[in-house]
């Protein structure tokens, strides 16, 4: 027989139209399904854990720590932020997690990362793994001083943020990760310029390239075999990563459960998400747009935005396509041969 | 009980916490039933057999394909293929290329030399099948398998009905039907050729038969009356089809009219045509829209230079070759209605293809048998009404192809074996189609740029079966890999993936999952992420 495993090796995955993209497929070989097809993954946060029906971030975290653990062997300790992934996961003296596991404080994950990374250093333990890991409003907001400092110091963590895009486990407070005109606890969808502000923006990733870190990603829940190559990617680095992953969050988009990977898809499909990868400050490479879409398909299905479709033709949705189209072109979201 | 300092409570797991109590609704796997099964006349399980097929185990994909159809390799060419489209690919890009597989796998088991077993046990009853089309044997196929001992009677000098005496070869090979008709000797079903039955009693009786299946085809052309001189030659298609298969080839002369708008008329002008014929001219009574004819054929007849004339009826045929037709128009119904205009045009010999009849005097005097618009009734079982007599293929009121007359021959098989057993046949009830929308067809790619011109060529070629060219492995293996797995799990790990909860269990390959309900919050996500729409989501009664 003709093995497919014979063909060119830029065409094996691609020349499955069935389950080119699902978790697992059964005519590849266990090394190119992904890690989460595994009966033997690690299943890192395990059931019985709090987080919401159709959590995002319960998902990422599973994807990305298992991940972690295939590539280390099982020898990675995991620093907390505080945020909903630790409380829901860790109410005293329960705990969802089958990792070696510490929580400190909000703002200073990275901080103890480099600490017990430097303590493993010490002992002589090269073959122990250290990552961080918090949520946007611990990183981007209160973490970012201490994350800062360890990109700088270049100190052997990875660490990755879970994007919810605002202060979740609080109830819903806006971050400097909340998108524009998304309605939060603290932006309320009233007055003249209802929702959050149109910022400037931030992003953490390009923050970190700044530091010319060896290896920074962005990632989402929507296309696990692009988190789990990033995530084991990086832990074959030593050095100071930075991996921003986001995940859709049901109760504080006002998303429907079931719709927490079809959000993240629609993140990126629209560039409202743009996915890349940079290495020692410089982006190497960004995940080509499939099937583009307008970004109302994004904002539609979520409550925080329904503001924008109260009447017709808000302005402030082109506002947010053009934020969109800056990410096609500054990133390169559209293939060569898609392009007319 | 020993504590650390400030701890007072034993360390715990989540798995205390059974979180499926929050559930309002629960996921639940099923089985849909694809379209392309749907569709199929012969009731072949196509996205079963296609499962195989992507693995390359082509032997097991033959098998399963077998289990409901004996002769691929034949439908793999004949079939009007009603399942391509029906197929929920088209939403995607274009229908899976259902039979040109087929055509492969069927062609393959010849290659492979690969045999139908026999069966396990024998029931020692004895069943009569009446003709050895592909209704009698795809009939007497399954008997068989059913542990039958099984007599095909047959009126023609070989073995095939309609599939050879019908089709021409150059759309059916005749090393590739005999291939198949053989294989279902060697389980031991016995084909008496050159066996005309004249009466079934009395067929029945003598050779103590316990059931009879009659599965005679239409083999009798219709006529008209066209006023002609005594010279003038007019013969009907399915004498001129079935003396291609003797010795002597028709002779139809080097401008032949073809009277008719089926696909028999089609069949008749492209054979013309192969013998030599310079004018091959098809004259119809209605337009190209209401013609019953394939288009597919209809184009291939055209490429090869066969001349349609629409809207026509012939009103007379004189000895010097002179035809004459009159033009027609359609009514507000799309009737034809004449116009009093008139042509003619030159004919050696006027081909009449009508339309077929079955002789059905064999059934003469026959107890509660009833026959109606030439045809014969039967019930719900395939039965008529003379017990234990039952009938299919051209003989009861159905479209006549090849693949609705091998499904006629199962579902009959299966009631003559339930009525054997003083029991009546019960088929298990459908499942729920599995639609377009049931799909996430995010998980399914495009053909890649780089072979999606060769694989269109061979697409097209293998509906174009003249160019004798069906798929080869490679391009059979991606074809059958373009299947979506509508509505049936594929294992492809989403649901097991992307669970938030971890509620679902992996069961291990071919095993299929399970819900963990003690932890399951019922998102959703597995059944929104489920490529091929086997997970479906029920209210929980609180
Ligand atoms: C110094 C400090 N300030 C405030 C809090 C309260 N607090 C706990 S979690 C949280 C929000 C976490 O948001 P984010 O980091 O985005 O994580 P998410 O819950 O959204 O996953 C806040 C404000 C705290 N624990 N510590
Ligand atoms: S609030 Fe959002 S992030 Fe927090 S547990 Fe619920 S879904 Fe997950
Ligand atoms: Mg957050």
């Amino acid at each position: 027989m003709n093995n497919i495993l014979d063909l060119e090796p830029t065409q094996k995955l691609k020349f499955y139209q069935k389950g080119t993209f699902t978790v697992g497929n059964r005519l590849v070989s266990e090394e190119e399904r992904a890690v989460q097809s595994s009966m033997g993954r690690s299943n890192s946060i395990n059931c019985g854990h709090r987080g919401c029906r159709g959590c995002g971030e319960a998902l990422g975290a599973r994807f990305a720590v298992d991940a972690a653990m295939r590539a280390c062997d099982n020898n990675l300790v995991v620093v907390n932020a505080t945020g909903c992934l630790e409380v829901f996961s860790t109410p005293y003296p329960e705990s969802a997690w089958q990792v070696a596991w510490v929580h400190s404080l909000f703002g200073n994950a990275a901080a103890v990362a480099t600490g017990v990374a430097a303590a493993y250093r010490v002992k002589g333990r090269k073959e122990v793994r250290v990552m961080a890991q918090g949520g946007d409003g611990g990183t981007t907001d209160i973490g970012l001083g201490c994350l800062s400092g360890m990109f700088e110091r270049n100190d052997d963590v990875m660490y990755i943020c879970y994007d919810n895009e605002a202060y979740m486990n609080t109830g819903v407070q806006r971050s400097s990760a909340t998108p524009p005109a998304a309605r939060t606890a603290t932006t309320d969808a009233v007055g003249p310029e209802p929702g959050n502000v149109f910022g400037t923006g931030k992003s953490v990733a390009r923050i970190a390239m700044a530091h010319r870190i060896p290896y920074v990603a962005t990632a989402t829940v929507a296309d696990l075999h692009d988190l789990e190559r990033k995530v084991i990617k990086s832990m074959s680095i030593h050095g100071a990563r930075y991996i921003h992953i986001n995940v859709p969050c049901p109760l504080g988009w006002g998303a429907q459960s079931h719709d927490t990977i079809r959000l993240a898809r629609l993140a990126v499909e629209t560039g409202i998400f743009p996915v890349y990868e940079g290495e020692y400050g410089k982006v190497t490479e960004s995940r080509k747009i499939r099937d583009r879409q307008p970004v109302e398909a994004f904002l539609k299905p979520q409550r925080r935005f329904a503001h924008l479709f109260k009447k017709p033709n808000d302005p402030r949705i082109a506002q947010i396509q053009a934020i969109a189209d800056a990410n096609i072109a500054e990133f390169d979201l559209i293939a060569k041969e898609d392009q007319e | 009980m020993d504590h650390p300092f400030a701890i007072t409570l034993d360390v715990g797991s989540s798995l205390n916490n059974q979180t499926g109590s929050w559930r309002v609704s629960r996921p639940v796997y099923l089985d849909r039933l694809p379209p392309c099964n749907n569709a199929c006349p012969a009731g072949e399980n196509i996205q079963e057999w296609l499962f195989h097929a992507e693995s390359g185990d082509y032997e097991t994909a033959w098998r399963a394909l077998t289990k409901n159809n004996p002769l691929p390799a034949c439908m793999g060419r004949v079939c009007y293929h009603p399942c391509e489209d029906a197929c929920n690919r088209i939403t995607v890009d274009s229908a899976v290329g259902i039979n040109s597989v087929e055509r492969f796998l069927g062609d393959e088991a010849i290659k492979k030399g690969w045999k139908f077993d026999k069966p396990a046990t024998e029931t020692g009853k004895k069943v009569l099948v009446i003709g050895a089309g592909p209704s009698g044997l795809s009939a007497a196929y399954h008997l068989r398998r059913l542990g039958h001992s099984v007599t095909i009677r047959d009126a023609g000098p070989k073995a095939g009905g309609m599939m050879r005496f019908g089709i021409p070869s150059y759309r059916l090979p005749r090393d590739v039907l005999d291939a198949e008709i053989q294989r279902i000797v060697d389980m031991g079903v016995e084909i008496k050729l050159d066996s005309h039955v004249a009466n079934v009693l009395q067929a029945k009786t003598e050779g103590k038969f316990d059931a009879v299946f009659l599965a005679v085809g239409a083999h009798i052309g219709k006529h008209t009356n066209i006023p002609a001189g005594a010279a003038a030659k007019i013969v009907d298609a399915v004498s001129v089809l079935r003396s291609m298969e003797g010795g002597e080839k028709p002779l139809l002369g080097r401008r032949v009219v073809i009277y008719g708008g089926g696909n028999t008329a089609l069949d008749v002008a492209r054979t013309a045509k192969r013998l030599g014929a310079t004018e091959s001219i098809i004259v119809y009574r209605r337009n190209r829209e209401k013609m019953p004819a394939h288009d597919f054929e209809l184009e291939e007849a055209l490429e090869e230079g066969v001349v349609m004339k629409w809207l026509s009826t012939i009103k007379r045929f004189d000895d010097d070759g002179k035809l004459t037709v009159e033009k027609m128009k359609l009514d507000e119904t799309g009737w034809p209605q004449p116009t009093g205009e008139y042509e003619t045009l030159e004919a050696d010999s006027v081909v009449l293809a009508l339309g077929q009849d079955v002789d059905l005097s064999l059934l003469d005097g026959v107890p509660g048998l009833v026959i109606n618009k030439g045809v014969v009734e039967v019930n719900k079982q395939m039965m008529t009404g003379a017990a234990g007599i039952f009938a299919g293929g051209d003989m009861v009121p159905s479209e006549r192809t090849v693949t609705v007359g091998i499904g006629h021959g199962k579902k009959a098989a299966r009631n003559i074996d339930a009525w054997l057993k003083g029991e009546t046949y019960d088929a298990a009830p459908k499942h729920d189609l599995a639609v377009a929308d049931n799909l996430n067809t995010w998980y399914y790619t495009d053909a890649p740029h780089t072979v999606r011109p060769t694989l269109d060529m061979v697409r097209r070629q293998s509906t174009f079966e003249e160019v004798v060219k069906g798929l080869d492995e490679t391009n059979a293996l991606y074809e059958a890999r373009r299947c979506l797995s509508c509505g049936n799990c594929f294992e492809c790990d989403n649901c097991y993936g992307v669970c938030p909860d971890n509620a679902v269990i992996k069961l291990g390959p071919g095993k299929r999952f399970k819900f963990n309900y003690d932890y399951c919050k019922g998102c959703g996500i597995c059944a929104s992420e489920c490529p091929c729409g086997a997970i479906k989501m029920v209210a929980e009664d609180i």
